[in-house]
């Protein structure tokens, strides 16, 4: 393999393993938080590329703004989830509320095949994202660049609301003792819906950059990242936001090269994650940066 | 002044407490004590809004509090130390006293009650900015209190202080919650060690398996038979 062609592969890998990150953030958020796995954070993926999907195409508004209106809407999305799905449950067995999340991401997924249609729709990629970007004998789309540019500044902003605001504060309180953080006056469900939203706006992010990507929706494309995703947050050590994209960043590297040196390979390239998985769970079973004393969020 | 009246919890078959009833008068100090189980911290925690009572009502200066939420509890000024201390152990000192102050918006007032918890905890402030995780059982202990005091309470709720540190941490929390309450909060204390509790309260009440059986001055107690042998028998720790 030529070196302009690494590079090539390594730039792909990095735009994919950063949209895995913003997925896998949410998951690990909503673990840290309510130790609940939300199965239906894959939907809200969906979701977020159909919205900005529509914005477009029903009301002819310029790229942008669709991006912003589909990721406010989206964190709605994800908010009023967790209100209708999980917490009527919020004190029953987890089993239930497990079985509550398979069930809300049927009933999206399957609203979604109603509402939009099942065949694919072609997604119109910003003239902008979609410039060829030649160095030497190495040439990108703008937007494989872009992707891991908005993922590290998003991250970033997070660790900040986390790390350093009061609401930060109470998440990591909340995540840590429920009672406890009560007992402080925190209005805990406020917490546990504030989640939700930041989680969905991730994940809608990643969603629309997708569709930027890879500009085909289907309504059963989030399945498969989000299964991915929920393995790269477990890899990285669930609860743990820098694990979940380390996980993300991770995976999307074994799959991209892998099919690149392999190309034999390429039919299973699905499996790698679950490889991985195992793998880590063998060597490590709290995860990569995973340990029962690390910051729950 | 808090009142309980007929205060009734169940967890599942466990009838944990069988239609207590208690005052506690603005300013005083009351002691609640009891042996292991009896039901002391689930009557602290129905109180808080943490248990959800079966049966009876608690008032707070003549408003009812049984059916708010924790949050809307605590900022009217019913506040609770829970047993175990319950710190966010991945939290620093300093953030944890801020998120005492959660629901409070006057900057200044923050600034001044954590001056004053630092008053009271000289060594909190020298670990301000360790993880609570890392504090000792004690140190541990006064982050709790401090905690509690950053929320401004005007009745604070001790369950169990004393459990687990070693005298001399007892003697200086005691001498904490005398100190708080003489600037006007109320306390109720939960204690096993119930000579500690019994000298230090106005008032106090003994709870056996979900009922209140005996109730009188700390003085009172003190002197009476059966709460020497049943409480009181063993030596206690504190000198
Ligand atoms: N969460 C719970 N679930 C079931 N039973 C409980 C629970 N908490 C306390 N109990 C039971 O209720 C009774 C009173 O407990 P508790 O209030 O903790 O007593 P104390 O604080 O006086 O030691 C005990 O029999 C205890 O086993
Ligand atoms: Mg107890």
């Amino acid at each position: 393999m030529t070196l302009p062609l690494l590079l090539q592969h390594l730039a792909n890998a990095l735009a994919l393993g950063s949209l895995y990150a913003l997925i896998a953030i949410g998951y690990t958020m909503v673990y840290g938080i309510l130790r609940l796995i939300n199965f239906a954070h894959g939907d809200v993926f969906m979701l977020g590329a159909y919205v900005a999907f529509y914005c477009v195409a029903l009301f002819l508004l310029p790229w942008w703004a669709s991006f912003v209106i589909a990721i406010v809407v989206t964190a709605l999305m994800g908010v009023l989830l967790e209100r209708v799905a999980y917490r009527p449950l919020r004190d029953s067995p987890k089993i239930s509320v497990m079985i509550s999340a398979i069930g809300a991401s049927f009933l999206i997924e399957n609203v979604a095949v109603v509402l939009f249609g099942g065949r694919p729709k072609g997604v119109a990629v910003p003239d902008i994202l979609n410039v060829k970007l030649t160095l030497g004998a190495v040439s990108v789309m703008s937007v494989s660049l872009v992707i891991p540019i908005c993922t590290f500044a998003l991250l970033a902003v997070l660790l900040w609301v986390v790390g350093k605001t009061r609401t930060g504060m109470a998440m990591r309180a909340v995540s840590t003792d429920l009672d406890a953080a009560r007992l402080q006056a925190i209005d805990v469900n406020r917490i546990i819906s504030f989640t939700f939203g930041s989680g969905s706006l991730l994940a809608s992010f990643g969603g629309i950059l997708w569709s930027y990507k890879y500009p085909q929706l289907n309504p059963l494309m989030g399945v498969m990242p989000g299964l991915k995703c929920f393995i790269a947050a477990v890899i990285g050590g669930i609860g743990n936001i820098q694990g979940a994209v380390l996980g993300g960043f991770l995976l999307g590297a074994i799959e991209l090269l892998t099919i690149a040196f392999l190309p034999t390979l390429t039919g299973y390239r699905d499996a790698f994650a679950f490889v991985l998985l195992i793998v880590v769970l063998l060597v490590k079973p709290s995860g990569l940066l995973g340990s029962r004393q690390v910051e729950k969020v | 002044m808090l009142k309980v009246e007929q205060l009734s919890v169940h967890y599942g078959g466990i009838h944990a407490l069988q239609g207590i009833g208690l005052e506690v008068p603005d300013g005083a100090i009351v002691s609640l004590i009891g042996a292991n189980g009896a039901g002391k911290s689930t009557a602290l925690r129905s109180i808080v809004g943490l248990v959800k009572p079966s049966g009876g009502s608690i008032s707070w200066n003549g408003e009812r509090l049984t059916g708010l939420a924790t949050k809307d509890i605590v900022s009217r000024g019913v506040c609770l130390v829970p047993e175990g201390r319950h710190v966010f152990p991945n939290l620093t000192v300093d953030e944890n006293l801020t998120l005492g102050a959660y629901s409070r918006r006057d900057r200044a007032g923050i600034a001044a009650d954590r001056e004053k918890v630092f008053g009271f905890f000289p060594r909190l402030e020298e670990r301000a900015k360790q993880k609570a995780g890392t504090l000792s059982g004690g140190e541990q202990q006064m982050l709790a209190v401090g905690r509690a005091l950053m929320t401004r309470p005007k009745i604070l709720m001790m369950d169990e202080p004393s459990l687990g540190l070693a005298p001399l941490v007892v003697k200086m929390i005691f001498g904490i919650v005398r100190a708080i309450n003489q600037e006007g909060v109320t306390v109720l204390l939960i204690e096993q060690n119930a000579r500690a509790a019994l000298e230090i309260a106005d008032h106090a009440y003994v709870l056996e398996t979900g009922r209140i059986t005996l109730q009188g001055s700390g003085k009172e107690l003190l002197a009476h038979d059966g709460v020497r042998r049943a409480y009181l028998g063993e030596a206690d720790p504190v000198a």
